[in-house]
């Protein structure tokens, strides 16, 4: 059995999993009623703005919505990916399922590589979709287009995906439940960690900005989500908003990713995989 | 110059092609700790090809330890494993090997169709859909095949268990408590299929709690106790001692010491139950009478035994804990 061969199996038995547990429904379900809820408030803010409102503070507003709503799509994503990746590996290892298979001529690392693709495949193909789905719910209803819509879902994807490679590891090495909450856990602290550093710029604390940019390099979660809603905003929403607000505003990205951050966040999801896959390979099933 | 050389070549290729083939599994100074608990110390046992060989002991003797790390599930702290002719840190060692966990538990959002479609793709086999439908028929599975396994029983998931273990062709296959789910007419399913196995030439490592079962279908037999190899051989071997229950009255010192000296002796009043060593079974018994005949006792009843697979696991164990105290 090649072990590109081995991968993909696995790979398309995660995504089936997926796809026949119920967290798939759950995540559709709040993915419809997510969308729908923001399809209407952004018809009423186009029908009753009428004229009142300049097509600036128009643009600026849809760009706030668009990130608020988009924040929400990475939340539940964070959510279903982290808690689909604890039971499908500390939760086989712990029932016994992952005997079975891991009995069979492959390797662990193959076996790791093909779950950690599944559940890639299924985070970022839900974010994407959901996402795409919005962008176009909002051209709809106030004629908004993001500057660059493919890039800032790309960002979107690699955020989820960098959540659930740290979730793999978790559950290499503790309870699927644990595994789960902790990967959410510190994904929201990443984010309010950006959030202060956020507001540590507008006022000019040195050290109160610190945190969010340590932060985004511990978990690059929040790093990438800014990248995300820096493509998704107007580029004159920010000088609307004046700079110093701008920063501190949780909704609004004040610079577009350098591709250094880039480089860095990918060599993290590496980094963090290799780990998962060495605390794996030495278990003791 | 070309044509001895070819010729060369080729009886080298038949000679290598007429070697027998290494054994099924083999392993050597198998050891391993779990914290302060050493669970194995020391396993060496090999498995021949087309042979059924019982893995035997108390619980926690390190039976399932022993099993996984054959099939490199856990990691040995020292020692060799092969398997089929393939060391057992090579994957590929595994291709032709099925296993039945004693832990059985498959994807409860698949169907016994798609478990055994998996197992086959990842064994890399080549096995028909109709030869995978056999397997599901053999362990009684034909009429649930499509059904989600998430409804099922834990005697049918074992069953399924057993159509994994089987389905890819295997030339060693692995069953660990492979029975423990089942009601006495899947037991006699189970014996009935590693019969069939042992017919097909296919390599078995059976681990029971059911030593009757043992006795009935295998060859050979590995008694682990304390994470060692307690004893180990063919059930002639093991079972091949004869024992010897006499009636006797008026026993002197002398004749008692002429008792002693034949065998381990137990003494239940009257009765005394002589074991007798296993080269000369022939001679021995009529020696035995003559002199104590001779040495003034009187001989009411001479009656031969055959100890139980049961009765010497008991024995060995014993003698293990007594040796330890």
């Amino acid at each position: 059995m090649t072990t590109t061969r081995t991968v993909l199996t696995i790979a398309a038995l995660t995504l089936r999993e997926a796809s026949r547990q119920r967290v798939l429904l759950a995540l559709t379900a709040m993915t419809v009623v997510l969308i729908a809820l923001s399809g209407w408030g952004f018809s009423r803010l186009a029908a009753e703005s009428g004229g009142t409102l300049t097509s600036g503070e128009a643009l600026l507003t849809a760009s706030i919505l668009l990130n608020l709503v988009m924040f929400g799509f990475s939340l539940i994503a964070a959510l279903g990916t982290a808690f689909l990746a604890g039971p499908t590996l500390a939760g086989e290892t712990e029932s016994g399922i992952a005997l079975s298979v891991l009995a069979r001529p492959i390797r662990r690392s193959a076996f790791l590589l093909g779950k950690w693709l599944g559940l890639v495949a299924f985070g970022s193909g839900f974010v994407v979709l959901a996402g795409l789905a919005q962008c176009l719910v909002v051209r709809a209803t106030v004629g908004y287009w993001p500057p660059q819509p493919a890039a800032a879902l790309a960002l979107l994807a690699a955020q989820t995906t960098a959540l659930l490679t740290l979730a793999v590891l978790l559950s290499t090495a503790v309870s699927p439940m644990a595994s789960g909450v902790v990967a959410v856990g510190l994904f929201g602290t990443a984010w309010v960690a950006g959030v202060v550093g956020g507001i540590g710029a507008s006022l000019g604390n040195a050290s109160v900005e610190r945190v969010g940019t340590v932060s985004r390099m511990l978990l690059p979660t929040d790093g990438l989500w800014r990248g995300a809603m820096h493509a998704f905003q107007d580029p004159t929403a920010l000088l609307r908003l004046g700079d110093e607000g701008g920063q501190a505003f949780p909704f609004l990205s004040a610079a577009p990713l350098t591709p250094s951050y880039l480089a860095w966040a990918a060599l993290w999801v590496a980094m963090v995989w290799g780990l998962a896959a060495a605390s794996f390979v030495r278990k003791d099933l | 110059m070309t044509a001895p050389v070819e010729a060369d070549r080729r009886a080298a290729a038949q000679l290598v092609a007429d070697m027998p083939p290494g054994p099924a599994a083999w392993c050597s100074g198998l050891r391993k700790r779990y914290g302060k608990q050493q669970a194995v110390s020391d396993v060496s046992f090999e498995v021949g090809r087309g042979e059924v060989v019982g893995l035997l002991g108390p619980n926690g003797a390190g039976k399932t330890s022993v099993i996984k790390m054959l099939l490199g599930l856990v990691h040995p702290d020292a020692g060799e494993v092969v398997l089929l002719g393939r060391p057992a840190a090579d994957p590929a060692a595994r291709a032709r090997v099925g296993y039945l966990p004693e832990l059985f538990r498959y994807q409860p959002w698949l169907s016994p169709v798609e478990v055994l479609a998996l197992h086959v793709r990842l064994s890399g086999a080549d096995v028909p859909t109709g030869e995978q439908s056999e397997a599901l028929a053999l362990v009684g599975l034909a009429d649930r095949a499509d059904d989600r396994l998430g409804g099922f029983s834990k005697g049918m998931q074992q069953r399924l268990g057993l159509a994994v273990a089987l389905v890819a062709r295997p030339e060693l296959v692995v069953l660990d408590e492979p029975t423990s789910a089942l009601d006495p007419l899947g037991r006699a399913d189970v014996r009935d299929i590693v019969l069939s196995l042992r017919e097909r030439g296919v390599a078995v490592l059976l681990n029971s709690h059911l030593i009757g079962e043992v006795e009935r279908v295998c060859d050979r037999v590995v008694i682990l106790d304390r994470g060692r190899v307690a004893a180990a051989g063919s059930l002639a071997e093991l079972l091949g001692r004869h024992e010897l229950h006499l009636h006797l009255t008026g026993l002197s010192p002398a004749a008692q010491a002429r008792l002693a000296e034949t065998g381990h002796v137990e003494r239940e009043g009257d009765w005394f139950t002589v074991a007798l060593p296993a080269d000369d079974v022939d001679t021995a018994v009529p020696d035995l009478v003559g002199d104590l005949i001779a040495l003034g006792a009187r001989v009411h009843a001479v009656e031969p035994a055959r100890i139980s697979l049961e009765d010497r696991l008991l024995g060995i164990l014993r003698d293990g804990a007594g040796a330890r105290q």
